[in-house]
C-alpha cells in the first residue's frame, strides 16, 4: 500500500504545481502578471496561460462596461443662479490595465471617485454656462457630448475609457418646486377661466345672432306685411274709384246715409230734433206741405 | 443523470471564488482549495451512485482516504466516465448555450441537448434570449406604489408632469449582453430613465400628457435603442409602455378643473345654440303669421271693396232708372233706421219757450224709458237691417208705449 500512496502523494503534488503554473483569463477580463510585485506582464486576450509558479502570480481586472452611478442627486447653479439638482451616470471600462493599475492599485472605488470628481466638475462648468431651460431641453445632448469628451480625455491617463455621460435627472429643490406647481396652477387657471369666458362669449354671441336673425326676419315679414295690405288697399280703393266714379252726386247721397246709419245706431246717442226738419214734413200735414 | 454533475460544475464555476466579482486584492486563485473541493464533490456522487446502484460490489470506498480499494482501474474508468457526462447539458427553446474554453468564448449553441469539453477545460453559460424581460420606471409591480423621485420629470416649458412607464427587452445578442457590460439589466434601467427625462425634456408639458404620448415614447424607445448599443449591451428593446402620464398630485385638481372648463364651454357654447334653436323658428312661424294675415287683409279689402263696389253698381242701375223715388226711399230708410235705435227728444221750438230744460244726463241714463211729454215718435218699425235683431223687443216695447201716449192726447 505504501508506494501507491506515495504514488499518489507525488500525484497530487504534481498537480497543485501544474495548477499553480497555469492561469485562465477570462472573456470579460484582463490580467497582470507580477513577477515579485513587479508587473512583468499584461495579458489581455483571455484564453489558459502559463506562469512561473510561486514566483508569478496574477491579478485580474474586469474590463466589461462598468457603471458610477451618482447616489444622490447633486446641486449645480445654473448662469441665472438657480440651483438644480442633477444626478448622472458614467459608464466607463478599463483599457490600460497596467496604468489603472498603477494609478489606483487596481480599486476599482477610487478610480470611481476621481472619476465622479472629473464629471463633477465639468458639470459645475458646464452648468454655469447655461440657463435651466439650456440644461433640461435645449443643451441636453451637447452638455453629455462634451462631458463625455472632457471625462474621456481626463480618464485616458489612469487607463480607462469614458463611453458616456448621461444626466438623468434634473429636478428643482423642493420650494423651486412648489413655486413651480403655483405657476402650473395658475396657468390652468388662466387656461380654465379663458375656456368658460369665450364659452360665455360664444353663448351670448350665438343668443346675439339668433335675437337679431328673429329681428330681421319679423322686420323682413312685417315689410311684406304691408306691402301686402298697401296693394290690398290700392286695389280696394282702385275698385271703389272705378264704382263711385259712374255717379259722384249720388255716391255722396248713397254713401252720407250709409255713414248715418253706422254713427247713430246705440241708445246712448241722444237726438234733439226739430219738427221743422224735412223727415218730419209729413208729421204736420199730410200734404207734406212743410212750413 | 446527465444534469447532475453539470449543473455541479457549473455551480463551481459560479462560485464567488472562481467568478469574477468577488475577487479581492488576493492573488492567484487557490488550487489546493478547489481541488479539494472537487474530490469532495466527486466521492459524494460515487458515494451516492454506490447506494442507489445496490449490490454493486465495489462499495463506497471513495479518494478521502487516499486508499485504492479493490477495482481501482473500474473506478478511474468509471471517474473518466463521469467526467466526460458533466459535458452534457440541455439548452431550452428561446435559450443560447455560451460555450467558453479556458474563459475564451468559441461558440453559442442552438437549443437542444449539448456537449462541450468538462470542467475545467470549458464551461457554459445558458442565457434565455426569447423571454420578455421588464424594466419599470416611476413604480414597482403596480401603479400605485410610486417612486415620486423617478416619475417626476422637468418638460421643455419648465413644468413638472408624473410619467409612470415600462420598457420591455429580449435579448439579442448573448454574447454582448454576458461580456460587455457588467450589469446590462442595471444598463437598460438607467438608460430608460435618462432617455425619457431626455424626450420629455425637450417637449412641451400639453404635448407629453396629451397628444404627443406615442410619440414620446417611440422617440425614448429609439433613443434607449441607439444608446445601449452604443454600450454593447445586446439588447433589442421590443416596447416602452407609458403607463400614465398626468400633471402631479398637488395641481391635479387645477388640470382637472381646467378639463371641466372645456366641458363648461361646449356646455354654454349648446345652452346658446338652443336658444337660437327656440328663437329663430319661433321668429320665422311669427314670420308666416304676419304674411298670412297681410295676404288675408289683402284679400280681404279687395273683396269688400269688390262687393261694396257690386252693390253701389247694382245700386245705381236701379236708381238711374227712378232717381227721385229711389233716393227718397233711401233717405226714409235710413233715417228710420237711425231713429229706431237712438234715443231722440223732438223740440218745437216755435210752441216752447226760450228755455226749455232738458235734462240729458238722466235722458241718457234712462235710455230713452222717460220723455217729455211733448215728444213723439214715428210709427213702428218693420225694419229689415241686419243687426236689428238683438234690439227688436226693446225697440218693439218703445214703440207700444209711444203708440199709447199718441192715442191719449
Amino acid at each position: 500500500m505504501k508506494p501507491i500512496n506515495t504514488l499518489i502523494i507525488v500525484l497530487v503534488l504534481v498537480l497543485v504545481v501544474l495548477s499553480q503554473s497555469f492561469y485562465t483569463v477570462d472573456q470579460r477580463e484582463a490580467a497582470l502578471v507580477f513577477q515579485l510585485g513587479e508587473i512583468v506582464h499584461v495579458e489581455t486576450k483571455p484564453g489558459l496561460y502559463f506562469k512561473i509558479p510561486m514566483v508569478q502570480n496574477v491579478r485580474f481586472f474586469d474590463t466589461r462596461v462598468l457603471t458610477l452611478d451618482s447616489e444622490d442627486p447633486e446641486r449645480f447653479i445654473t448662469s441665472e443662479k438657480k440651483n438644480v439638482l442633477v444626478d448622472y451616470f458614467v459608464k466607463w471600462r478599463i483599457v490600460d490595465v497596467r496604468t489603472f493599475y498603477v494609478s489606483f492599485s487596481g480599486d476599482e472605488k477610487r478610480a470611481m471617485n476621481r472619476l465622479a470628481q472629473t464629471v463633477n466638475d465639468g458639470m459645475r462648468a458646464e452648468f454655469g454656462k447655461r440657463t435651466v431651460h439650456d440644461v433640461v431641453s435645449g443643451e441636453r445632448d451637447q452638455i453629455m457630448r462634451q462631458l463625455r469628451a472632457s471625462a474621456d480625455a481626463d480618464a485616458r491617463r489612469y487607463g480607462v475609457q469614458v463611453l458616456d455621460v448621461r444626466i438623468k435627472r434634473v429636478e428643482l429643490p423642493t420650494e423651486v418646486s412648489e413655486s413651480v406647481y403655483r405657476r402650473m396652477e395658475a396657468e390652468r387657471k388662466q387656461v380654465a377661466n379663458e375656456l368658460r369666458s369665450t364659452g360665455a362669449a360664444e353663448e351670448e354671441q350665438i343668443k346675439a345672432d339668433a335675437d337679431r336673425q328673429r329681428a330681421v326676419i319679423i322686420a323682413n315679414a312685417y315689410k311684406e306685411a304691408q306691402t301686402l295690405k298697401g296693394e290690398g288697399d290700392a286695389k280696394a280703393a282702385a275698385i271703389y274709384a272705378a264704382a263711385y266714379g259712374k255717379n259722384p252726386e249720388f255716391y255722396a247721397f248713397y254713401r252720407s246715409m250709409e255713414a248715418y246709419r253706422a254713427s247713430f245706431k246705440s241708445k246712448q246717442d241722444l237726438m234733439v230734433l226739430q219738427p221743422s226738419s224735412d223727415f218730419f214734413r209729413y208729421m204736420k200735414s199730410p200734404r207734406g206741405s212743410g212750413k | 443523470m446527465n444534469n447532475d454533475p453539470q449543473s455541479i460544475i457549473t455551480m463551481a464555476w459560479n462560485d464567488p471564488q472562481w467568478g469574477n466579482n468577488g475577487r479581492g486584492g488576493g492573488g492567484p486563485p487557490d488550487l489546493d482549495e478547489l481541488w479539494k473541493r472537487f474530490n469532495q464533490k466527486l466521492n459524494a456522487m460515487l458515494g451516492g451512485k454506490g447506494r442507489s446502484g445496490g449490490g454493486d460490489g465495489s462499495g463506497g470506498g471513495g479518494f478521502s482516504g487516499f486508499r485504492i480499494p479493490g477495482g481501482a482501474g473500474l473506478l478511474i474508468a468509471l471517474a473518466i466516465l463521469i467526467w466526460l457526462a458533466s459535458g452534457f447539458y440541455i439548452v431550452d427553446a428561446g435559450q443560447r448555450g455560451v460555450v467558453l474554453r479556458f474563459g475564451k468564448y468559441v461558440e453559442t449553441t442552438m437549443s437542444g441537448p449539448r456537449w462541450h469539453i468538462p470542467y475545467p477545460i470549458e464551461s457554459v453559460e445558458v442565457v434565455n434570449v426569447d423571454r420578455v424581460r421588464t424594466v419599470e420606471i416611476g413604480y414597482r409591480n403596480n401603479v400605485k406604489a410610486k417612486v415620486l423621485s423617478e416619475s417626476l420629470m422637468l418638460t421643455d416649458d419648465e413644468n413638472i408632469i408624473d410619467l409612470l412607464f415600462s420598457v420591455q427587452y429580449t435579448i439579442k445578442n448573448p454574447v454582448d449582453y454576458l461580456f460587455m457590460n457588467r450589469d446590462p439589466d442595471e444598463a437598460v434601467r438607467q438608460t430608460a430613465e435618462s432617455a425619457m427625462r431626455e424626450v420629455v425634456g425637450k417637449s412641451k408639458m400639453d404635448f407629453v400628457l396629451y397628444e404627443g404620448r406615442a410619440e414620446v415614447a417611440d422617440r425614448a424607445a429609439k433613443l434607449m435603442q441607439k444608446i445601449l448599443d452604443r454600450y454593447k449591451t445586446g439588447v433589442s428593446i421590443s416596447k416602452l409602455n407609458m403607463q400614465n402620464a398626468q400633471p402631479p398630485e398637488q395641481v391635479q385638481a387645477a388640470f382637472d378643473d381646467a378639463v371641466k372648463a372645456g366641458q363648461d364651454r361646449e356646455r354654454l357654447k349648446n345652452e346658446g345654440q338652443a336658444y337660437a334653436n327656440n328663437v329663430i323658428p319661433r321668429a320665422k312661424g311669427m314670420a308666416a303669421r304676419l304674411h298670412e294675415e297681410a295676404m288675408g287683409y289683402q284679400q280681404q279689402v279687395v273683396a269688400d271693396a269688390q262687393g261694396e263696389a257690386s252693390r253701389f253698381s247694382q245700386i245705381l242701375v236701379q236708381y238711374n232708372k227712378a232717381p227721385q223715388v229711389t233716393r227718397e226711399r233711401m233717405y226714409q230708410d235710413a233715417m228710420q233706421q237711425v231713429l229706431t235705435n237712438t234715443t231722440k227728444v223732438l223740440v218745437d221750438d216755435k210752441q216752447g219757450s226760450n228755455l226749455l230744460y232738458l235734462p240729458l244726463d238722466k235722458l241718457m241714463q234712462a235710455a230713452g224709458a222717460a220723455a217729455p211729454a211733448q215728444s213723439a215718435s214715428t210709427a213702428a218699425p218693420q225694419s229689415t237691417q241686419r243687426g236689428s235683431t238683438q234690439s227688436d223687443p226693446l225697440r218693439n216695447r218703445d214703440a207700444l208705449r209711444s203708440r199709447d201716449r199718441e192715442a191719449r192726447p
